[in-house]
């Protein structure tokens, strides 16, 4: 039987507990193939409860219009645009964890990035939704794209963020469709060829496109995994510099500035890291995956979390920095009169996200906390919370 | 293509597999594939498997997608029908990149996965034949095409040799073929005249 192969003599293996390929293939697929324990049931009730409220508001949105959230102007977005900037940052994540880490070989990405790609592709229909609503007439958000139509044809708006927008985010979601399904097709296979139940085997059956595990199509499936993966990184960091693009375009003081794209590249992954965390500290005890998620991958994740957190701090004080260093009095006033004045209307949600975002997380710079796991789910939440008051 | 005969043998390490195969190829036997539950790095060198141009094709598409974009948007912004948004020239190229680039990477990777499908051969309901289900589990696969001068019994003792474990004779179709993998059917299925 062929042992897991040995990695690195300084480095904790990266599967604990020395299985065999045909264990490994038992433990992946025991979730699948067993009936769902108490916990899970638990967690999915709570999941379609939430969802429930999420339907009745949308719909109560659509029913009587934007006003549902105060929004009392045709021009701003409330909170579709910090709603959507969140989604589309916890994406970022996932493309992250399964594209740029295969670039750079990290071996640990395998534990996770199946996972970190659902992740992805729920969170972009996530972001997809929300300037689709804002729209309020959501019966013609096909008018955004360029499609022969009766009135010229009238073409959309080129050079608009808002259109590069409707771009990234149908590409980003094609692609993140594209690579988590064609990496799945030969897990799927793995299953077909467990399966005992009929209904199992014709659904699997169909899911796997016939895969067959040759030497030939996994030449193939690595070269197409390698371009994907390729194509992906430059197109996270694409999507999210459009996304930044939204604000950085308007002429609202505190939005109007060039480091919006980085920061908020920076600010996906940060965020998106601690989505991941939030899942897979879960999913690894509900499942009974610890020996495949082990403490080394949430440690690994909370170092990047520390890493990306404090690259949002320095944007933070960068952008204070140059509200008070530049000559726009406008954009002085947002940030020093606006933000940093605890008594000014955004002073407390200002100083939350400072703590929470750039303080809290450099906890992480102490390995007993990074492996710590009540410490990380913690933390995780009150990133992903206090991400939401960044804009 | 039809049903073909085949000598297989399954090997569950890769240590045992990649000298196996460079001295079955080295004796001269035609190794049909090897089929293994995860990718093997070096073992398509190994075999002997010429580089796949998915790559390339990967670039055409990106070239088209690039094109497409550019022409389109050109097209329709600067002769279609030219509209002035706030004075900004009519060929504005800068404003164009973003979704130029989008359409670059949407148009490679699903001309890609389109091409990676149809090379290998993955649809819904498309079905082959296995030598083995457990080559998706934890073994490795290999099997020898043979012709009407393999000596069997030579090719089984020379595999049992290199350490595969239970050497066997198969028949198994080449083709794929329509079907569900929960009946059994094969690729051409007589049907018999009930005879009046």
């Amino acid at each position: 039987m062929g042992l897991l192969r040995y990695e690195s003599q300084v480095r904790p293996p990266l599967v604990n507990g020395d299985k065999d390929y045909h264990q490994v293939t038992e433990d992946i697929c025991r979730p699948v193939e067993t009936r769902p324990s108490k916990a899970w049931w638990i967690g999915f009730i709570i999941s379609v409860l939430v969802l429930c409220f999420g339907i009745v508001s949308v719909t109560m949105e659509v029913i009587y219009g934007v006003n549902q959230w105060n929004l009392n102007k045709t021009v701003g977005w409330g909170y579709d645009i910090t709603n959507f900037v969140w989604w589309i940052g916890i994406g970022h994540a996932g493309t992250l964890i399964s594209a740029i880490l295969l670039l750079f070989r990290q071996g640990w990405r395998t534990g996770v990035n199946r996972a970190a790609e659902a992740m992805t592709i729920f969170a972009v229909i996530c972001a997809g939704q929300f300037p689709i609503w804002h729209m309020g007439r959501v019966w013609v958000a096909f008018f955004t794209l360029p499609y022969p139509n009766t009135r010229g044809p009238l073409w959309p708006n080129f050079n608009s963020p808002l259109l590069w927008d409707v771009f990234a985010i149908s590409t980003y979601f094609t692609v993140s469709l594209l690579f988590w399904y064609s990496g799945l097709i030969p897990d799927v296979a793995t299953l077909r060829d467990r399966a005992k139940l009929k209904w199992r085997k014709l659904f699997y059956g169909i899911a796997a496109f016939g895969w067959t595990g040759s030497t030939k199509h996994w030449q193939r499936h690595e070269a197409l995994s390698l371009v994907l993966a390729g194509l992906a990184t430059p197109l996270v960091l694409s999507v999210h510099t459009i996304v930044s693009f939204d604000f950085a375009t308007s002429v609202v003081p505190g939005w109007h500035t060039t480091i919006f794209p980085p920061y908020f590249v920076a600010g996906a992954i940060f965020s998106g890291f601690a989505m991941v965390q939030t899942l897979l500290v879960v999913t690894r005890k509900v499942l009974a995956l610890e020996d495949y998620i082990t403490i080394e991958h949430i440690e690994v994740m909370n170092k990047v979390i520390v890493l990306t957190g404090s690259i949002v701090g320095i944007a933070y004080l960068t952008e204070l920095f140059i509200a008070w260093y530049g000559a726009n009095t406008y954009e002085g006033f947002a940030f020093l009169q606006n933000r940093v004045n605890i008594n000014s209307p955004y002073g407390w949600a200002y100083f939350i996200m400072m703590g929470c975002n750039v303080l809290s997380p450099q906890i992480f710079w102490f390995r007993k906390m990074r492996r710590n796991l009540l410490v990380t789910f913690f933390m995780s939440i009150l990133v992903n919370c206090k991400r939401g008051y960044v804009v | 293509m039809a049903v073909k005969k085949f000598i297989t043998g399954n090997f569950y390490d890769e240590a045992v597999l990649f000298p196996a195969v460079t001295k079955v190829r080295r004796a001269g036997y035609k190794i049909h594939d090897v089929y293994t539950p995860f990718p093997i790095h070096g073992l398509d060198k190994a075999m002997g498997l010429r580089d796949t141009g998915l790559h390339t094709a990967g670039f055409i598409y990106g070239i088209t997608g690039t094109c497409t974009a550019l022409g389109f948007i050109t097209w329709a912004l600067t002769l279609d029908w030219a509209i002035n948004f706030g004075g900004k020239p009519f060929f504005s190229l800068p404003a164009w990149i973003p979704i130029t680039f989008e359409l670059t990477v949407l148009f490679a990777s699903v001309g890609m996965v389109m091409t990676f499908c149809y090379l290998c051969q993955l649809a819904p309901f498309v079905k082959k034949d296995h030598f083995n289900a457990r080559s998706t589990d934890d073994t490795f696969v290999m099997a020898l095409e043979c012709t009407d001068k393999t000596n069997e019994q030579e090719v089984i003792g020379f595999l049992n040799n290199l350490g595969a474990k239970d050497v066997e004779v198969q028949y198994r179709e080449t083709e794929w073929w329509l079907g569900r993998y929960d009946k059994d059917t094969k690729r051409f299925e007589r049907k018999v005249e009930p005879v009046h």
